[in-house]
């Protein structure tokens, strides 16, 4: 029993870093903006799609995933040049939509570039399980654990000891007394969505040589680093990781120990517990309006 | 969408005023093929191919000069896999195109909702759907022509009584397809002196089933079966092999080409699956009664589209049941069609030999699937 128990871990710690790179996502575009970009699955999709694409193309390996985070950041980019910031001045809850209609956007595009099959991705470093205790891993697996600590320490210099960094989260707070400073609003905006586009399309390399890809993949996803971004409390980005890490083991334990016919019903009510007893989230912050 | 010879429209309007006056007059000068496919959407992998299958074969029809020297029309309506959607088409097909006979609904959900329709109308109808439902209990209007899960998982069954194996761990998607399988397998297993000692699960875009497998090690089942399709099962495959689990596995029908080898790679190797001789049709005995028709569809289907699945397979072989059923009936009286839909007997299709009754619709036998295992990426036959 307890040799299975390591196992599940194993597995949820790997699956719930994938879920924690696409909450990290949601997270800094959030941080910037205050706004849910529900295209964030669709980068993890674009990202592991465009290297897919490239590789038959016979670019070499290293070089493919380079580009595709490349062509993924542009893609982000563009999202923010030719969607958000032409509806500056809408509300909030219009951007989200904006989002959501990008996210069908991109689905349609990718469906149409790459057609309704489903893709396979050669690993980083070849198959062979390794065996870590009484648990067995994929090399891949620890590629994605090992990159995940890697971007978020990187994510979390960036936004606390950096002055850009700091830039961007001077416009989430106030972005008018950012202008006023002399923060240029507009190219912090822009860098968050390169930054969170550029982010997915790591995860989506990460996870496609182990669950496929294909032009909705994203989908899923999306909805499950959406939920590690609520869980851990949206706009932490370590929220957002100590979410995805929670959600993925408790899918794994809940798989291998309960029933796994229950397995996503009950994260999802875990997460409604949680939010119900603490609504901003598990590292969220209090929100508080002046009068 | 929809393509129709506007010339046709003014004989059916003329035909409509002459039976609109009573006169005793043939119904048109061409017979009528209706269909509702979910050509776009998710379930496209499906209507794709069967809606080409249909065309190119009613082309070569007309080119050889029809049925009983009348030419063949199809007229046809994308679902988008929509069940509700398939409804409404089923009702046009029936009172606005007044099509003689109904060949469609890609998938289970499609058919069984247009089914009542179909009962109500009196209308023919050949399903190219997988589930057992449609056609048990029999309905006497439909008829099917893929096989059903139930079969996939006596075939199944069955050779693993052949290996002496009796205890499985099974593992399904929660799709449809997952679903139904899954129910099938259970309410077969003791026929098969088989228990089931594991009744694992996972969500269809799950990425990781290391969990379930763990659980399954953990038991003591000799063997694994796996109902679903899509990335699922490459997914299972390729983790049951990293686990260092030992079981021989057994796939559905679902998985039944050359994606799944591709995607699940050398973790493949050794599996085995129930599936339409029309995968191997190359590696078929030449005494194969089957072997003839597989590759004249093979390669009619390939020269214009690629590579053949089985679902388009299943499309040909309910054409060809109800153009047949037509011909042998000299007439397209909608009750006269459906009793030689029913005579069909020993009609060689890709999906088997049919021969139906009025209590079998599909009329398949389990022998209509192979099992195939996969060695060196490739399938090869079981005896």
């Amino acid at each position: 029993m307890f040799d299975q128990i390591i196992q599940f871990l194993a597995t949820g710690l790997s699956v719930g870093s994938t879920y924690a790179l696409v909450g990290l996502g949601f997270a800094i575009i959030y941080n910037a903006s205050g706004v849910v970009n529900f295209a964030q699955g669709e980068f993890v999709m674009l990202g592991a799609m465009s290297a897919v694409g490239l590789l038959a193309a016979g670019v070499p390996y290293p070089l493919a995933l380079l580009v595709a985070i490349l062509i993924v950041t542009l893609v982000g980019f563009s999202l923010n040049k030719f969607a958000i910031e032409p509806a500056r001045g809408a509300s909030v809850v219009a951007t989200i939509i904006i989002t959501i209609g990008a996210s069908i956007f991109l689905r349609g595009a990718a469906l149409l570039i790459w057609g309704k099959d489903i893709f396979s991705m050669p690993a980083f470093s070849g198959n062979e399980p390794i065996e870590i205790g009484a648990a067995t891993v994929v090399p891949q697996n620890i590629w994605i654990m090992g990159i995940t600590v890697v971007l978020v320490l990187l994510v979390r210099y960036f936004f606390d000891k950096t002055l850009y960094g700091k830039a961007i989260l001077a416009c989430s707070c106030n972005k008018t007394a950012a202008g006023l400073v002399g923060i240029n609003v507009k190219l912090m905006l822009l860098t968050s969505y390169g930054l969170s586009a550029a982010i997915g399309a790591v995860a989506g390399l990460l996870i496609a040589p182990i669950a496929f890809t294909s032009f909705d993949a994203g989908t899923m996803l999306g909805l499950k680093g959406f939920s590690a971004a609520i869980l851990g409390g949206m706009g932490s980005g370590m929220g957002a990781v100590a979410g995805g890490l929670v959600l993925g083991v408790l899918e794994s334990l809940g798989a291998g120990l309960i029933s796994s016919g229950y397995k996503d019903a009950m994260a999802f009510v875990i997460i409604l517990a949680v939010l119900f007893f603490k609504p901003s989230g598990l590292f969220g912050f209090k929100s508080v309006d002046r009068v | 969408m929809k393509k129709r010879n506007t010339g046709l429209l003014g004989i059916a309007a003329v035909t409509l005023g002459l039976m609109a006056v009573g006169a005793p007059l043939q119904a048109s000068e061409t017979i009528k093929v209706g269909t509702f496919l979910a050509v776009t959407g998710p379930a496209s992998f499906l209507g794709d191919p069967e809606l080409k299958t249909l065309q190119l074969y009613i082309e070569k029809i007309n080119a050889k000069g029809g049925i009983d020297g009348k030419m063949v029309e199809l007229i046809h309506y994308d679902t988008g896999g929509n069940a509700k959607d398939a409804v409404g088409f089923a009702k046009r097909l029936i009172k606005q195109d007044r099509v003689d006979v109904i060949v469609g609904g890609s998938t289970s959900g499609s058919t069984l909702a247009a089914m009542p329709e179909m009962t109500k109308a009196g209308m023919p109808f050949i399903s190219l759907a997988g589930s057992v439902k449609i056609i048990d209990p029999v309905n006497p209007w439909t008829f099917k022509t893929p096989h059903t899960d139930r079969m996939a998982a006596a075939k199944v069954y069955a050779d693993m009584k052949k290996r002496g194996i009796t205890k499985v761990a099974l593992i399904s998607g929660d799709g449809g397809f997952g679903k139904s399988g899954r129910a099938q397998s259970l309410a077969l297993a003791p026929e098969y002196g088989i228990t089931i000692v594991a009744d694992e699960s996972y969500g269809t875009k799950d990425t990781d089933m290391t969990a379930q497998i763990t659980t399954i090690r953990a038991s003591d089942a000799q063997a694994i079966l796996n109902f679903g399709f899509g990335s699922g099962p490459a997914i299972v495959t390729k983790n049951i092999r990293q686990l260092g689990v030992d079981l021989p596995l057994y796939q559905s029908h679902g998985v039944a080409s050359k994606k799944y080898i591709e995607l699940a790679g050398g973790a493949a190797e050794g599996v085995r699956l129930p599936a339409s001789a029309l995968l191997v049709a190359d590696k078929l005995d030449d005494s194969d009664p089957q072997k003839a028709v597989l590759m004249a569809y093979g390669t009619a289907y390939e020269s214009s589209f690629g590579p053949v699945s089985t679902f388009g397979g299943h499309a040909y072989d309910g054409l060809m049941i109800a153009l047949e059923a037509i011909d042998r009936a000299n007439s397209t009286d909608k009750t006269k069609v459906r009793d030689q839909i029913e005579a069909t007997t020993n009609f060689i299709g890709t999906g088997g030999i049919f021969n139906m009754s009025k209590t079998d619709h599909m009329g398949l036998g389990l022998d209509a699937f192979r099992m195939l295992e996969i060695r060196n990426g490739d399938w090869t036959l079981v005896n």
